[in-house]
């Protein structure tokens, strides 16, 4: 009993202080992979059942929304072109260095409960795919958080409300640069070590910032839901609601951020796969040039 | 003998694989922190039951597949596992011969031991500390004892563990 109570708390210990066991555990994990595949079970066969029960008038009518989406956001993204391409531009006459290019890659959720107390959720690739620990990982909206464990076939992400977890942001608005945390409890963040006299309201939308170098900045994190003075507290006390659909997202994006080599590759050959005739990005840019 | 050993070990592994299997299947949000520690009353069972095969080191492996599947700290339950089993194989020739009622107080008293040092774990670990709902579980579980114990009582005996 001794022996065991001291293996386990060496195993605490070592497990919390220092990330070298990762190994010991995603080869468990890979054992134990068949029963958490088996759990997600029931929930992915109603989901499949509900799928193929849908009836032809649901179908036509998601088909049309899908449509309309579709339509609003390549008009949207057609703009985004001209400006991404004007961007870099101005930014190479500057002479900053500043990638903007990611590759995602979509993993789905696997509807496995996780440890009790912990803000973190269990995904369908791993390291076959080339997941990584510390990856940034987005939902549909907004961040969601990052990979803290791999193996070959899964990985485990921590959510940016676990209170383990804090993140580099910045107030869209003016640019305050900040650090959310995560409360741990219920599902909002905590902005650490505000001053007394920022300038920062309710409402205003959290970015990244990229300063840890883990996350790509300019992606939204959430929105500040309440700002407040507390007298024992020296900085302004600011909490903040994650965008992000954490309990509710079953889809999610794992991000690996670009280099502008590689972002070039990347761009051609989505051109080439979306069917756009090719030099369209640079005629754009060509105009970008006249209108200055 | 070794017959026996070898089917009494079948059953053991599949229960805790099932019990394993139950604390991680996906419920509603509302159940959430109602969740049965199915895990420890197995381990109870089987502790109590066949305390010269099922004890503190199958307690520990348990354990610490638990914390592997769910995420948790490796060592996280454990911990606790250990020490529950090693407590009810101590005392296994006394709450064998209770009545069912007295062995529920048992079973609660060590859900408690298992919940305190989860919660110790977690507070040392900078984990934020849980509400009252946390102890919930423990109730539930010596609730449920009743039929988990007829349930592995009659599998250990189809099994001819017993």
């Amino acid at each position: 009993m001794i022996l065991a109570v001291i293996l386990a708390i060496g195993l605490i210990l070592a497990d919390h202080r220092d990330p070298r066991l990762g190994a010991l555990r995603s080869t468990l994990a890979v054992l134990v992979y068949p029963l958490q595949l088996l759990a997600d079970f029931p929930i992915r066969y109603a989901r499949q059942t509900q799928d193929r029960m849908a009836d032809e008038d649901q179908l036509r009518n998601q088909n049309a929304e899908l449509r309309r989406d579709n339509l609003i956001l390549s008009a949207r993204s057609q703009q985004l072109v001209a400006l991404e391409a004007e961007n870099m531009r101005l930014r190479d006459l500057l002479g900053s260095s500043f990638k903007l290019g990611e590759r995602v890659l979509i993993a789905e959720i696997l509807a496995v409960d996780l440890a009790d107390y912990r803000q973190q959720v269990l995904i369908n690739k791993g390291t076959n795919s080339g997941v990584f620990v510390g990856q940034p990982v987005l939902d549909a909206n907004a961040v969601m958080g990052q990979v803290i464990h791999t193996n070959a076939f899964s990985s485990t992400v921590l959510l940016i409300t676990d209170a383990d977890h804090a993140l580099p942001v910045q107030v869209n608005r003016n640019g305050l640069r900040g650090i959310a945390a995560g409360s741990g409890a219920g599902r909002e963040l905590d902005l650490l070590h505000i001053p007394k006299n920022a300038d920062i309201r309710v409402g205003d939308l959290l970015v990244t910032s990229g300063l840890g170098g883990r996350f790509p900045p300019g992606y939204p994190v959430g929105l500040v839901s309440a700002v407040g003075q507390v007298a024992d507290n020296p900085f302004t006390t600011v909490k903040a609601q994650p965008s992000a659909r954490l309990d509710r997202s079953r889809e999610v994006l794992l991000v690996w951020t670009l280099g502008p080599q590689q972002r070039q590759d990347t761009l051609s050959r989505s051109d080439a796969a979306f069917g756009t005739p090719p030099g369209t990005g640079k005629s754009a840019a060509r105009q970008g040039t006249r209108h200055e | 003998m070794s017959e026996a050993v070898r089917r009494g070990t079948w059953a053991v592994w599949s229960s805790l694989l099932i019990a394993l299997f139950l604390t991680i299947l996906p419920m509603p949000a509302w159940m959430d922190d109602f969740r049965p520690p199915w895990v420890v009353l197995t381990l109870i069972f089987w502790s109590l039951a066949l305390p010269e095969r099922v004890g503190v080191f199958s307690a520990f492996a348990a354990g610490l597949t638990l914390d592997v599947t769910t995420g948790a700290l490796l060592g996280h339950h454990a911990l606790g596992f250990s020490v529950v089993a090693y407590l009810a194989v101590e005392l296994h020739q006394r709450v064998r011969t209770f009545p069912l009622w007295q062995q529920t107080l048992f079973v609660w008293l060590l859900l408690l031991v298992e919940r305190l040092l989860y919660l110790w774990v977690l507070g040392a670990a900078g984990q934020p500390t849980p509400s009252l709902i946390y102890w919930v579980p423990t109730f539930l579980g010596a609730a449920l004892w009743p039929w988990v114990f007829v349930v592995l009582r009659d599998l250990a005996r189809r099994a001819g563990a017993l």
